[in-house]
């Protein structure tokens, strides 16, 4: 099990389990985490699972995909650290990662 | 009479109306044609194949039925290829509005277009609802909307002399860019990294523009709109040199589609959870003669399976074919065996 943070906007923090080899995504709607919608189903075809990854995690979760960089044109403020939550997979390597929230899914 | 006082046409009849040409749709035609009732095809994409087309085409599918793996383009393809010997007559880029019942009992149905049909029988199959462009959400954007903000161009000439800015990074932002460049008194494109996903035959005569001084681009994403609520005087602009004001009085965001529930919700029929309430030997709506098939339908156990919106399909049929011919009795055949099926197939 993979310790993951989920951080609203407003500073609410909520750690759960991920089970390697799910999402993160996933992870964030079977713990009824709030403000993730993919609305796609984890299909990488509607940026609405988008979160800002922690500066400290960016490294170990890596850069997004070229397919997910074509999808982020579809997300709202999109950051540096931005990636779509249905692309990233939970690993061992992950136990302690932190994500952002963002104001709207667009 | 329609609103500029010129004769409207008159209303399409059918035997069916289907609402949604998704694979479910597609597949109802089939069914529907089956039991000699023929059918008219409403969707408001502008091709055929609804979220399969439109979201996924170049994706695998792994879970249809006799199918080890197709794309979402080739399940449209090969559903188009199985209903051609049914003759639908197909309206894209319309959706449905009105839906009411008539004196004799038939349905009235009217699209954003102003067509309108009378049919006997309605098979909804709007999937996850319409598709619509994406709203940027900056304050106050919808108050601008048909004013200063479009999500599509329908005459060019609406833009001439104006100070335009174009946001996206694929084909519709590429295209408009090209097109409305030389009408427009300024055009500046938007995109959030320099990168596009357009053809890149566009992007090269983009790029062109650009390099001779014509089009202004900027990477960066918009923060704020500034106008009077109706007419637009700036958009805000946060790129890596930080913020900016882009005078402008006309802009076209170009984010994609989204799934919206739409004129479905106001028709009256039992919801539950945004989708449509069914009994599962019918797949019949709470109003008689209107019937609910794929993703938009919800029964107990329902899923939101292709598979499943095909096998109600088949079932939806038997029960419209006692009000599309009602007093005929129906001859339950299969295909493998059926002559006048395999003639109605075009394959005897």
């Amino acid at each position: 099990m993979a310790k993951i943070t989920f951080i609203q906007p407003d500073g609410t923090e909520q750690t759960v389990d991920g089970d390697p080899g799910l999402t993160v995504m996933e992870t964030a709607k079977m713990n009824l985490i709030e403000g993730i919608e993919a609305e796609c189903g984890g299909a990488c075809a509607c940026a609405t699972c988008h979160v800002y990854v922690d500066d400290a995690w960016k490294e170990k979760t890596g850069a997004p995909s070229q397919m997910e960089e074509d999808m982020l044109d579809f997300a709202y403020d999109v950051r540096p650290t931005s990636r779509l939550s249905c692309q990233i997979r939970v690993t061992p390597e992950l136990d302690g990662l932190v994500v952002r929230i963002p104001e709207k899914q667009f | 009479m329609a609103a500029d006082g010129t004769a409207s046409p008159a209303p399409i009849e059918t035997d069916a109306l289907i609402v949604g040409g998704g694979p479910a749709g597609l597949f109802a035609v089939f069914e529907l044609g089956l039991v000699d009732i023929k059918a008219h095809v409403v969707d408001i994409l502008d091709k055929p194949g609804g979220q399969c087309a439109e979201l996924y085409p170049e994706k695998p599918i792994y879970d249809i039925p006799g199918l080890p793996i197709v794309t979402g383009q080739g399940l449209t393809d090969a559903l188009l290829a199985q209903i051609k010997p049914f003759g639908a007559t197909f309206h894209w880029g319309q959706r449905v509005d009105v839906l009411q019942r008539m004196g004799d009992g038939r349905f009235r149905i009217v699209t954003d277009a102003g067509t309108e049909f009378h049919a006997k029988v309605v098979v909804i199959a709007a999937g996850g609802g319409s598709f619509t462009p994406k709203r940027p959400p900056l304050n106050g954007i919808e108050s601008y909307e048909g004013k200063s903000v479009f999500y599509s161009v329908r005459r060019m000439d609406d833009f001439r002399g104006k100070d335009v800015l174009v946001v996206g990074g694929g084909d519709s932002a590429l295209d408009w860019t090209l097109n409305l460049q030389p009408v427009a008194r300024s055009l500046t494109l938007l995109h959030r990294r320099d990168e596009f996903r357009g053809a890149p035959h566009s992007v090269e005569q983009m790029r062109a523009l650009v390099a001779e001084g014509r089009v202004s681009l900027l990477i960066g994403q918009m923060t704020a709109l500034d106008g009077d609520g109706s007419e637009l005087a700036a958009v805000a602009v946060k790129t890596k040199d930080g913020e900016s004001r882009i005078a402008v009085n006309r802009l076209l965001p170009f984010f994609g589609l989204t799934m919206k529930l739409g004129p479905v919700a106001d028709w009256g029929l039992n919801l539950h959870e945004n989708l449509i309430k069914v009994d599962t030997e019918r797949f019949e709506t709470s109003e008689p003669g209107i019937f609910a098939i794929g993703d938009i339908n919800w029964y107990a156990g329902k899923l939101k399976l292709i598979l499943s919106g095909f096998h109600e399909a088949a079932l939806m049929s038997q029960a419209a074919y006692k009000i599309v011919h009602p007093g005929k009795k129906l001859l339950f055949q299969y295909t493998t065996s059926s002559s006048s099926l395999q003639k109605k197939l075009g394959v005897s």
